[in-house]
């Protein structure tokens, strides 16, 4: 995925993805967590890594943040191999872990404010750091500014560390289950926070979550990691077409109600048509959404 | 603007706004109070004895000494608690997700700990100038050698202190490991009796430590020079205090940093996670 463009004054400069990954291994002693994971995430783009629990996803997030050396494997991210990125590289990064109980004295404003300075001296005119009043009122803090840390509802203090984690305006978004936790209004504020930010900020973001649902809605493309491999990168439209045809047909007739899974939809309803006509009633064509899909590939992988 | 001088700049204005969290915290000032109302029970309950033999206060000889043992205490055992505590709960793991975010913590832990050690020494000695006689009699040079001696044991504390918070797998561990070290220490110290009454083999191991030459400068500093007469060779020896504690100084902060970031490159969110759960099973 790497194009050299051969520049005016001779230099070499090489568009290279926000984040490359290809043949990455890691084990913990005989343990073998990943075992061949290799995909690709352009610039801008929002990326979903789903998978089972264990499946190593955290793993595979902590060796791209540069947390941990991979026991093989070629990784890059922003073109620098991570466990040997420097200060300048880690600027361009924000990190929104698991589960954080820091600074729990500080303010929020307070430490928000600090926090962001760090970045002051790697910000390039275009990408300032946020200015942190502006960044409580974009993760809905506005009213806890002047609230301790430790005194926030766990929703809230999840959406601090997702705060935290933009403060600097990343280039590349590290999202470890950010909204685990959340009720569903803080959801949806979360989800069009992640919007925001790739539309405005044209940030590249890569989550992990649980929720299916989430996936689908944010991510411009999900890659599901089973068995120590990425087994389906796609569109969430895509992996739905093209791991499972199955969808479901509901009908009524004479007072009954009927279901009936097929892979062929249309198909079945023209029979359908064909044979009953004006009886059928309460027609309802129901494809495979991405949680069936998500349980197809793992159900097989782990078979 | 250079980056890690910026780091650093803002690691200090952390340490103050840490150390002002400390200072409004409940629970740190209680603990503080309680550390020197315990010292200050003691030299009050010693006001009327004296020093055996001559007829220097008990609390003239014994406050040097708590001095001298309030700074190591109060700056190795806060950095190891620091320390594995925020391994645990991710100020650690934050600080290393943020460009020159270690060179940030380092510089507030020094700062913090620092200020709060400072803190306690000017306290007990205020708390000495009410009950010790004798004391408002020391001159500017002697408040001089307390200072520099304050430097030196936060020199040669400081370090130890992250070596061994580094090192502890979890803050009860850490907590255990400096409670002995710091017990053992104090036992063999000269702080409490005299360094002369102890037997050969333990005088020699206390010499090798900071905290018996902290208490001896502390001495030499605020008694009258007749008092070196109850120590080893009847001398002061501060030309062998000044080295001792350089030395400890010296290697603390050669070990230190590469142990520091041995220890800060091992941390993950998982290896967190894992310290956290196992916590879990402890307390449930």
């Amino acid at each position: 995925m790497e194009t050299v463009r051969e520049l005016p004054d001779g230099l070499d400069r090489v568009n290279t993805a926000a984040i490359e990954v290809r043949g990455l291994k890691m084990s913990y002693g005989t343990k073998e967590v990943l075992r061949d994971v290799g995909f690709t995430v352009a610039a801008g783009e929002v990326i979903a890594l789903l998978g089972p629990n264990g499946a190593g996803k955290t793993t595979t997030i902590e060796i791209m943040e540069g947390f941990r050396a991979p026991s093989a494997g070629h990784v890059r991210v922003l073109g620098v191999e991570p466990i040997r990125g420097d200060e300048r590289w880690r600027a361009r990064l924000g990190v929104v872990l698991q589960s954080w109980r820091d600074h729990g004295r500080w303010r929020v404003r307070e430490l928000l404010h600090h926090l962001g300075r760090y970045y002051e001296p790697y910000a390039p005119q275009s990408r300032s750091p946020f200015d942190a009043d502006e960044l409580i009122a974009a993760v809905g803090l506005t009213e806890q500014g002047e609230q301790r840390v430790r005194q926030l509802s766990g929703g809230q203090r999840r959406r601090l560390d997702v705060a935290i984690g933009i403060v600097g305006r990343p280039e590349v978004l590290f999202l470890d289950e950010p909204t685990a936790g959340f009720d569903p209004q803080a959801r949806r504020d979360f989800h069009d926070l992640v919007h925001r930010l790739s539309d405005l900020d044209d940030t590249t973001i890569l989550l992990t979550t649980h929720d299916l649902d989430e996936a689908e809605k944010l991510a411009d493309r999900i890659l599901i990691l089973a068995g120590g491999r990425i087994v389906a990168d796609g569109s969430p439209d895509r992996l739905s077409r093209e791991f499972s045809r199955d969808a479901q047909v509901r009908w009524s007739q004479g007072g009954e109600h009927f279901v009936h899974a097929t892979d062929d939809a249309t198909g079945f309803v023209r029979r359908l048509f064909e044979q009953h006509g004006e009886e059928v009633g309460d027609l309802e064509v129901r494809r495979a959404t991405l949680e069936d899909t998500y349980m197809a590939i793992v159900k097989r992988e782990e078979a | 603007m250079n980056p890690r001088l910026h780091a650093v700049r803002l690691g200090l204005r952390r340490g103050l706004i840490e150390f002002r969290h400390q200072m409004t915290s409940t629970q740190d000032v209680f603990f503080t109070v309680m550390t020197t109302a315990s010292f200050v029970v003691v030299l009050y309950l010693q006001r009327d004895a004296t020093l055996p033999g001559t007829d220097l206060p008990l609390a003239a000889a014994t406050l040097p000494g708590m001095l001298g043992m309030l700074v190591p205490v109060t700056s190795m055992v806060g950095a190891v608690g620091m320390l594995s505590v925020e391994r645990e709960d991710g100020t650690l793991l934050r600080a290393k997700a943020m460009p020159q975010g270690m060179v940030g913590y380092l510089v507030s832990r020094v700062t913090s700990l620092s200020l709060s050690t400072v803190v306690s020494v000017i306290v007990m000695i205020v708390a000495g100038l009410f009950l010790v006689d004798g004391l408002t009699g020391t001159g500017a040079g002697g408040w001089l050698t307390v200072a520099w001696l304050t430097l030196l044991g936060l020199l040669s504390s400081l370090p130890l202190g992250a070596i061994v918070g580094s090192l502890a797998a979890n803050p009860q561990a850490a907590a255990g490991l400096s409670m002995l070290t710091v017990g053992g220490l104090t036992a063999v110290s000269g702080i409490f009796y005299p360094i002369s009454a102890l037997a050969g083999w333990m005088q020699g191991v206390a010499q090798i430590f900071p905290l018996y030459w902290l208490g001896l400068g502390m001495r030499s500093a605020l008694l009258p020079d007749g008092a070196a007469a109850a120590e080893i060779g009847g001398s002061w020896r501060p030309v062998e205090t000044t080295l001792v504690l350089v030395a400890w100084a010296v290697v603390g902060l050669l070990a230190a940093p590469p142990i520091l970031r041995r220890m800060a490159r091992r941390e993950s969110g998982s290896a967190m996670q894992t310290r956290r759960d196992r916590a879990m099973q402890r307390i449930g």
